[in-house]
């Protein structure tokens, strides 16, 4: 696809969704967001980029192969279910610091989990999009 | 508003298995994806519908009154829509393949392996 | 902290190493066969904890059951964990030769290991949506695992297997809903409790039928079975023999779990359903076989056949019945996996899975023919081997006349008895065919076609499983004592409700 305003447009849109998503990470335990919507948000920042300016150049801004995001952020949410058996206490079990951090809010495992969470639907939406897509390109 | 969604939730039962019956493998895809969604709302209607009610916890209480919506159907149907969205992009990508290796997207000449 | 947290957790750390290492394929293979035998390891584990009728519940997130999601551990889900990491273990060891570097690289071990971790997580959840979940969790990585390499056969197969699952899972998801509907709640302990108070008995039983077709379909059972015959034979051989020997016995589990705990209201009706689908099944399978010359197709019509007689033993609802399936699950999965193997090495030499065509290896490989005859005799039900047992127990249980079901559950023996002579009748004809008849033009088989390397991998876990069946064969009371004392706590779920529902201290 050859579009000057959607080369332009994924230019500024790509950054924007970018923070978007870590936002929509961040608020999501208590308000609506978290990991699954951001992760989204994040994979579709690529996939705008891919569509204007081609896959190979998405593939090189990803910088990583989208596979080991997956595997990254399945190792990261298993951490953050693993940190509550270390504490002996079951599976997935929340832990919590109790004082709250400015503009972050309180910090705990579920957000490591929910972190876990975005890479791997980040990862997962890239691998997919971008493996249909180049095969469309092929064609 | 029962009933609405009664006659809605059978329309897309009746709608995806029309298309499942068809004998084209795009509208297979499209016919699974309907069938998704019909089960989706039918768990959302059986679920309760309470009209204009909030899932909250009042702040002196520590139980949802009876007057509250229940939030454990969306947190359902939330888990679905996920789970179909993984299936659905799995069923493109597979009748994508099958479409390159068996050069048809007619259902009745994928028979090979069938047993006779 | 006990084993069935890391009966998931294992599976579920393998998976992830596999995938991150998808580039090395030193790694997958050792990340692959590792995670099973660390997996098999935690089997034994749990197994030891639940041997002595102890439930052992885990609540996620440490949210009080029912609001949480629990996972519970009782003897029938440690014996499935148990036999699933055992054959998990052996396919991982089969594949190390089966399975070509392409497909590797395509992460065939992390989808082996998701799949387990769908396995597993089916057999240790104590809620039904969770269920739901490690049902899609299994079969989308089932579903890759069908479609890796994408040859024509596999495809075809692929979107039969795939459309017919998905058509079973979204009548489960319906079936959760309608339940939670009317009970307000997931959990099943909670639910064999609040299904009795707040739902009619009529409209139990209707959400029972859906469960029914529901699990049913995925069994394989009379008249849903067909899309399995159509798919099995088509991946690679190691695929094969994990989907035989594991997916549709979760299917059969679910049956099990949900018609000892929630839907035994009306026995006469459901299980009386229950019993006449079972022997549909049984034959319908064992005459579909009878006409097959495929080899893989052949056991794939098997499957359907055997699973007829644990869901008979689970429809006489008897507690000798019960121990008798759950017997029959374990020695059934050993077995079935074990044929599927050798399939693949008889096809590996003689170049086909036509049993027309091949011929001549009991001359050539003596000691597969031995390997072949131990799972093929006890598939059989020829005594002294592990399946007459079991088909013993389900036939005693049927004459017995304990049972609701009066004459039928006799004629269902004898039925039992005839698929049996019939399933015989389909080993011999493996046995004619493949290892006595002469070798045809262009598929002899010489002992030499195999580098030695290969050939161990290939051979190891045959001759492990074959030495599991003849241990279940000359100890059957140690195996059978466990299978009955499964079927004690699933015939009175009081012990399983009160150890979920139980307050957190």
């Amino acid at each position: 696809m050859n579009s000057v305003i959607l080369v332009t447009v994924s230019r500024l849109l790509t950054g924007l969704l970018l923070v978007f998503s870590v936002f929509l990470l961040l608020r999501g335990h208590n308000l609506p967001g978290g990991g699954f919507a951001g992760g989204l948000v994040a994979a579709s920042a690529f996939v705008l980029h891919a569509l204007a300016n081609g896959f190979p150049s998405a593939r090189r801004l990803l910088g990583v192969p989208p596979r080991l995001l997956i595997g990254f952020g399945l190792a990261v949410a298993i951490l953050g279910g693993v940190a509550g058996m270390l504490a002996g206490r079951p599976f997935l079990t929340g832990l919590w610091d109790k004082t709250p951090l400015p503009v972050i809010g309180k910090l705990g495992t579920p957000l490591l989990f929910d972190a876990g969470v975005y890479f791997t639907v980040f990862g997962v939406v890239c691998l997919i999009v971008f493996s249909l897509g180049e095969e469309g390109e092929e064609d | 508003m029962e009933l609405l969604l009664a006659v809605t939730i059978g329309t897309v039962y009746a709608a995806a298995f029309y298309l499942l019956l068809r004998r084209g493998l795009v509208k297979l895809v499209l016919g699974i994806a309907l069938l998704s969604q019909a089960v989706n709302l039918l768990l959302f209607a059986a679920g309760g519908l309470r009209e204009g009610a909030v899932p909250f916890i009042a702040a002196d209480e520590t139980t949802l009154a009876a007057t509250g919506a229940d939030p454990l159907p969306q947190a359902l149907i939330l888990t679905a829509i996920v789970i179909s969205f993984g299936v659905l992009a799995f069923t493109l990508a597979m009748v994508h393949r099958a479409d390159q290796s068996t050069g048809t997207d007619d259902l009745d000449d994928l028979k090979s392996t069938d047993a006779p | 902290m006990n084993a069935v947290t890391f009966a998931i957790l294992t599976p579920l750390v393998a998976a992830t190493l596999c995938m991150l290492t998808l580039r090395s394929g030193v790694a997958q293979r050792l990340f692959g066969v590792g995670g099973m035998a660390v997996l098999l390891l935690v089997a034994v584990r749990l197994m030891s904890e639940v041997a002595d009728g102890s439930v052992l519940v885990v609540r996620f997130g440490d949210w009080p059951a029912p609001f949480g999601i629990v996972l519970v551990g009782d003897l029938l889900s440690g014996i499935m964990v148990l036999v699933s990491a055992i054959i998990g273990l052996a396919v991982a060891v089969y594949s190390l030769a089966d399975i070509d570097a392409r497909r590797e690289r395509f992460g065939y071990y992390t989808f082996l290991h998701f799949m387990m971790l769908g396995v597993c997580g089916s057999f240790l959840t104590g809620d039904i949506f969770n269920m739901f979940v490690w049902f899609e969790v299994m079969l989308i990585s089932s579903f890759v695992l069908m479609s890796l390499g994408g040859e024509r056969p596999q495809m075809e197969g692929a979107v039969k297997y795939v459309t017919l699952n998905l058509i079973s899972s979204s009548l489960f998801l319906a079936a959760c809903g309608i339940l939670y509907g009317q009970t307000g709640t997931l959990n099943m302990a909670d639910l064999a409790v609040r299904s009795r108070e707040y739902m009619r008995p009529e409209l139990l039983t209707m959400t029972a039928m859906l469960f029914l077709v529901a699990f049913g379909l995925k069994a394989a059972m009379f008249p849903l079975f067909f899309w399995l015959p159509a798919s099995y034979h088509t991946p690679p051989v190691a695929v094969s023999a994990v989907f035989a020997g594991l997916l549709t016995k979760v299917g059969v589990y679910a049956l099990i779990r949900t018609f000892t705990l929630i839907f035994t209201n009306d026995v006469v009706f459901t299980h009386g359903l229950l019993l006449g689908l079972a022997g549909a099944t049984m034959i319908a399978g064992v005459l579909g076989a009878m006409i097959q010359f495929d080899f893989r197709r052949l056991l794939s019509f098997h499957i359907v056949s055997q699973i007829g007689y644990m869901v008979l033993g689970l429809a006489l609802f008897t507690p000798l019945a019960v121990a008798a399936t759950v017997f029959y699950i374990f020695h059934h999965i050993v077995v079935k996996a074990n044929l599927f193997l050798i399939s693949g090495i008889t096809a590996r030499y003689g170049g086909t899975f036509d049993l027309k065509k091949l011929g001549g290896f009991y001359a050539a490989l003596p000691l597969l023919a031995l390997l072949f005859f131990i799972p093929a005799m006890s598939l059989g039900g020829i005594p002294p081997l592990s399946g007459f047992f079991a088909k013993f127990g389900i036939v005693k249980a049927g004459l017995a006349g304990d049972t609701v079901f009066g004459g039928w559950a006799v004629v269902l023996a004898v039925v039992a008895l005839a698929v049996g002579l019939l399933t015989l009748f389909s080993m011999t004809k493996i046995w004619a065919e493949v290892f006595w008849k002469a070798p045809t033009e262009g598929h002899v088989p010489h002992g030499g076609a195999i580098p030695a390397g290969e050939k161990f991998l290939l051979f190891a876990p045959v001759a492990a499983l074959a030495a599991l069946t003849l241990a279940i064969s000359f100890f059957p009371q140690y195996f059978f004592d466990f299978a009955a004392r499964a079927a004690e706590q699933l015939l009175h779920p009081e012990t399983y409700i009160k150890a979920v529902l139980e307050p957190v201290p």
